[in-house]
Parts: C-alpha cells; structure tokens; sequence
C-alpha cells in the first residue's frame, strides 16, 4: 500500500503561470523522481492561491508550509531539503497573511489551506493543538514575553486601545476600555474570564479555536491578567464541548509544564494560574453576570447591572470578561503594533470577523474575513451560490439573538456601525443564509421557542413576554391568528426589548421587529388569507409541528 | 424494596467520593452534579441530600441548580437518550421532517421515555455543529446531515 506522506501543491493562476509556475511543477516532479519520493509525495497544480508579487507560490502540507516567488533554480534545493531531509527552507518562506484566492471554504472545509487575513483562525488547522512546541515554533508565547519584559500594564492595556479592538462577543464594546475599567478598578484580587460558553444558535467558531489553537487563549488571558493586574483566570467552557474541554485542559498542564503559566513566570515576579469550568448546558451563561452566577455554583441567572463585574463581578472581586475570538486577537495586536491592526477592516471596526456560513448555499462553513465585507460577496464568494440556484429571501446575522434582514440589505457592509445604522445586529457572526423556501412566520416561531425555553425565568417581560409571543406566532402558523395580533406581537417586541434585565430577553424581540418591519406582507397573508406564500405552515389549526 | 435501599446507600458513598475529590467549596457543586449525572445517569433524591449534607447546602439550593440546567436531569432516562437540535440552522435544512420521522419510529413525544426504557427523546438547543445540520445526538454520538430516511439506519445501531 502507498502511504502518502505529504502534498505539494502549485499555484497556477494566471500571474503564476506568466511567472513560470509550469516549468517549477515540471522541475518538481522531476526532481522528485529523482529523490524516490514519488510513491509518497503527490504533487499538483491549484489555480485558487495567490499573493500579490509572491507567485509563483509552492504548498507543502501538512506541514503548511507556504514557499513564494519559487522559480526553477529553487527547486533542487526545496526538494532536497525540505521534502527529502525535512528541514523548512526558510529564505523561501512566506507568511500565510494575505494570501488570496477562493481556498477559504476550503480550509473551512478541511482545516487545511490557509484563508485571506487569518488572525484569530492563524493556526487552526495548522499546527498540533495537542503540542505547545507547534504553537511556540509559530512565534507562540513571544507577545507574552514582549508584554512581561518591555511594556508596563498600562503600554499594554494602551496598545490595545489604539488598535480598536472590539468585543467579539456580539455587544462590540472596546476592549481596551474595558481593561482599563478593569486595571483601575480597586481591589487587591482580580479574576480574567474567557467566555468560551458560545451557545448562540449557528455559531461554532469559538469552538474551532479552543479545539485548534487553545494556547493563544492561555496566552492572550495572561496577557490581559498583566494588563489589569489579576492572578487567576477561569475559561468557562459550555458543556456540550467535550473535545474543546479536554484540548484546553492539556494545553493548561503543557504550559504548567514549560513554565509558562505559574508562578513567577520569565522571573517577572508576575504569576497566573488558571482553571476550567465546563458549563452544563444553559444558552443564558453566556451572558457575563450568569457566567459569574454559574462560576459561584448558582443559578444562571444574570445580576442587575450596575454593578458591572468590571467592579465586581466574580465573588465580587473586578473581573475581566472577554470572548474567546476577542482574545485570540490579542497575541497578535501585540506583536505586531496597533497600527498594523488597525490597517485590518473599516476604521470604526479595525480587524477581522470570524463567521459561520449556514443555511441554504452551496457551501456551509467558517471564514475569517476584514471587517466591512458585505452578505452578497460572502454568498457569492464562499458560499458558492445560493444551493439550487435558488434565491435569496434572508438572512439571519448574529444567531437567535441577531436580525432577519431582508435581501434588500444584502450590500450593507458588515461592520459593528454600518450594521447599527442599517438597524441590524451583527451579533456573533453567524449568517443564517434562507431561500424562498423559508417561511418567515415558521422561522420566528422556532426562534422564540428557542428563548422561551432558554429564558432563565428571573424576570417577566422575558419569561412571559417569549411564551406569549411563541403562542400568537403558533396561531397565525395555524391559520387561527387575528390582525390584533400584529400589534400584540409588536407590543412584546418592545416590551422585551425595553424591560427585561439582560441581554437575553432584550434582544429576543428583534426576530419580532424584523418580520414585521420587512415580511409583514407574508405574515397577513397567514392571517388575512389563511394562505402559507412558502408552503411551510400546514394552517390547519390541528396538529403541525408541535414542539411542546 | 430492599434493592432500593441499597441503591440509596450505593448512591451516597458515589455522591460522598465525588465531594471528597473534588471539595466541598459552593463552586464545585456544578461540577460534582456533573460528575453525579455522568455516574448514575440523573440525580435522585439521595444524591441530593447527600450533596446536601457533605457540601453544606440547602436542597433546595441544590435543586433549583439541577432543574436549571439543561445537561443535568433530575429524572431517570432510558438506556439511550435522543437530542434532536431544534435551532433554526439545523430547522432551515429540513429539521422538522427528521423530527417528525424520529417521533414517528419511536412513538415518543418530547421529553417521554419509552416503556422498556431503551429511548429517552429529547430536543436540545444549538449544539455547534450547525454546518452540517440536521443534527442529533445519541448518547455522545453526533450525527449530522440527517435526512429522514437515515434515522430508522442510526436507530438500529443502539441494542
């Protein structure tokens, strides 16, 4: 049998092609012919890498190994070296940044080739999650030390300021204020929090990170417990996440290990211990109040705010609460500069986004992709097209809690500002992508059902106001619901938006406002006619899809 | 009723060793329910006091915690236990036809265990796995892409 160790590939664009890439893959396989390595090497062309001024450009995998401007003279030397002796040629080595093309659904896909502008999603995929030596060779662990020997708390909190990171998390708060918050608060213990209790419906990209790269996150929480003056972390990781549960669990003993975590580390005199805790199954924790609740061994059920756990949150004490895509920027704002951060995006939403592409397309998945672009190039581009050819009826951004937009609002960039304007929530980056198929009414009852059940029940507009507007949206699917229940809905809506203690039951009413404010044509139908337009309600007034 | 005692006295010393391991702080208690869960398959009534008296505190402290979250059952549950995610990623890619085909080859309903205690049919909100929805989960084991005609072939793997 064959045992295929490695994979070569070429990229063959038109620009690698004028370059040469033809004559460099003739010498290849040449060479290794000559090498005997053809039994285990495959070597072929690919046409969808490009990087401006670097082509041609030669991929070795698994080692993800990226070699650009190769030409002909270079080939003897690659094979003979890295193919046959295993050793990186490094002068031919390029950065994975900036490489363009359409391979991002592809790594998507396979965890394989590297996308546009990867910062967060940098290694995933790429290295051995399991072994810090991967993560260190990739310039891991260096933004801990830069931080440790030359920046003071206050230089690194500032750095990250002036890079405009935002929250990832959905809200977009800055996240250098809220370190700031932090590292002025009083207090002599101080924890750091990552939420890893990504439970927002068609989001898993918080998952791949902890599953793929869970040493930037024990990195960038000591960075950040620098920067705020805290000794102890918690990643709190939802339950369900069993493989992203025990790969942070060995990169915490790894690092333990190494000296790297612990006391005294880089004899700086700073120390950081961390723990896990696993959630065990409640959407709302996700909300940082009932995290904390939950971290205590309580309910989850979100704390009246002010105060804000800046000031006291974990047992009181100042806590820093940051998402697990929001700290996966930081090694990488800090090695590189502020500026180089801030270059990435639109200048009120610098960086990238990570999202996950689901629904009706071609090609489901995750892409990190700068901030700004827009739903129209992420259909086209990484979706591949609409599944079917079928046409664009909606989208839902951000999860359960985002907004239904219509077709219409396709060309708005996706950025934190141009989304509050446009009245959307870009929330957790996912994109709910729905055809015509869709029936709004169908779609707003499962996602209040969803609330309904995940409401945590602390407080009425939420507990009540979900349950009541599941119940009218259940009638009008059946062909029994009146004209007053419009205003009834929309009445909710703003009741859950405008009364309810957290996040949760504030932003459980947008799937109302929306089908509302842009579908309302179908709903009356529903009502008027007693006519589903998408053929999915069976508007019988008996048995449908009963999800009691 | 003898057996049941026993059963008591078993599910203590469990529910005793678990709070030996891992302490008694007020924190650990998500955690040991957890443990708790995972060993017995539900936390009775006897787990509870115990946990009560090891950990000191109120059952009905202890309770409404394991009422609250989804991953910890106060209730036995069937040999297998069935969660169908009704999110709207996996709805949207044609969920409710699973689901409907799942109710149907069990004759269950949410939430109902079958009389020989083979199935306990559950649904689930978002589990992550959302790009290759419809998703359900037996046991720990993940299936994705589903279509109707799978489920009588995934049910047939569970004895």
């Amino acid at each position: 049998m064959k045992a295929i160790r490695s994979m070569v590939l070429v990229s063959s664009d038109p620009e690698s092609m004028d370059l040469g890439a033809l004559d460099v893959f003739n010498t290849l396989q040449k060479q290794i012919i000559e090498y005997g390595l053809d039994e285990e090497i495959t070597l072929s062309m690919i046409s969808d890498v490009h990087k401006n001024g670097m082509d041609p450009i030669v991929l070795v995998y698994p080692d993800a190994v990226i070699y650009g401007s190769v030409t002909t003279q270079d080939v003897p030397h690659i094979v003979e070296e890295h193919l046959y002796k295993g050793r990186v040629v490094e002068e031919k080595q390029i950065s994975p940044y900036d490489l363009t093309g359409r391979v991002a659904w592809l790594s998507a896909r396979k965890g394989t080739l590297p996308a546009e502008n990867r910062i967060v999603l940098k290694n995933v995929g790429l290295i051995d999650p399991e072994n810090i030596d991967e993560y260190i060779i990739n310039v891991g662990y260096e933004a801990l030390g830069k931080v440790l020997k030359e920046m003071t708390p206050k230089e690194t909190f500032t750095e990250i300021k002036n890079s405009g990171l935002r929250g990832r998390g959905g809200a977009g708060f800055p996240t250098g204020l809220k370190w700031q918050f932090v590292s002025g608060a009083k207090g002599e213990k101080k924890y750091v929090i990552c939420n890893a209790d990504e439970s927002e419906p068609g989001t898993f990209k918080d998952r791949l990170v902890l599953e793929g790269d869970p040493h930037a996150i024990i990195e960038a929480m000591m960075i950040a417990a620098y920067a705020v003056g805290a000794d102890e972390g918690f990643v709190y990781i939802r339950g369900e996440y069993g493989l992203a549960i025990s790969r942070m669990k060995k990169a915490i003993e790894q690092a333990k290990a190494y000296g790297l975590l612990g006391e005294n580390i880089f004899d700086t005199g700073f120390s950081f211990d961390l723990h896990i805790h696993a959630g065990a199954g409640a959407y709302i924790c996700g909300e940082e109040t009932a995290l904390i609740e939950s971290i205590e061994g309580n309910r989850g059920e979100p704390r009246p705010r002010p105060p804000y756990p800046t000031t006291a949150g974990l047992w009181q004490k100042p806590t820093l609460v940051n998402n697990v895509e929001t700290l996966a920027n930081i090694p990488a704002i800090i090695r590189n500069g502020a500026a180089w951060y801030k270059a990435i995006g639109t200048p009120s939403s610098p960086g990238t986004k990570v999202y996950t592409i689901l629904g009706n397309v071609n090609v489901t998945g995750l892409i990190e992709v700068p901030m700004g672009i827009t739903l129209r190039e992420v259909i086209s581009i990484y979706a591949k097209g609409m599944k079917n050819g079928s046409t664009l009826k909606l989208a839902q951004t951000g999860g359960s809690s985002g907004s239904i937009i219509p077709a219409s609002l396709q060309d708005t960039p996706m950025d934190f500002d141009s989304f509050t304007k446009a009245g959307v929530s870009l929330g957790s980056g996912a994109l709910l992508i729905g055809n015509e198929d869709i029936c709004v009414v169908d779609l707003a009852k499962v996602l209040l059902n969803f609330f309904r059940y995940e409401s945590c029940g602390k407080c009425n507009p939420c507990r009540i106001g979900n349950k009541r507007s599941y119940e009218i949206l259940s009638n009008i699917s059946e062909g029994v619901g009146t004209l007053k229940d419009l205003k009834d809905l929309q009445m909710l809506s703003d009741q859950l938006y405008e009364l309810s203690n957290c996040g949760l039951g504030q932003t459980a009413g947008s799937p109302l406002r929306d089908i509302l404010a842009y579908f309302r044509a179908e709903v009356e139908a529903h009502i008027k006619l007693k006519v589903c337009p998408a053929g999915v309600c069976l508007m019988s007034g008996h048995r449908a899809y009963q999800t009691e | 009723m003898s057996v049941e005692v026993k059963q008591g006295q078993d599910v203590r010393k469990i529910v005793r060793t678990f709070v030996e391991e891992q302490g008694n702080e007020k924190a650990e208690l998500i955690p040991i329910l957890q443990e708790i869960n995972g060993k017995l398959g539900y936390i009775s009534d006897d787990a509870i006091k115990e946990l009560s008296e090891r950990m000191n505190i109120p059952t009905s402290h202890i309770y409404s915690v394991a009422t609250f979250y989804r991953m910890l059952s106060t209730e036995p549950h069937g040999r297998h236990v069935i969660q169908f995610c009704e999110s709207a990623p996996c709805h949207v890619v044609g969920g409710r036809l699973v689901w409907e085909k799942l109710e149907q080859e069990l004759g269950l309903a949410k939430g109902e265990t079958s009389r020989d205690e083979k199935w306990t049919l559950l649904t689930t909100s978002c589990l992550g796995v959302c790009g290759v929805g419809p998703v359900l989960i037996i046991d720990n084991n993940i299936y994705g892409n589903v279509t109707p005609e799978q489920v009588p072939e995934i049910l047939k793997n569970y004895e």
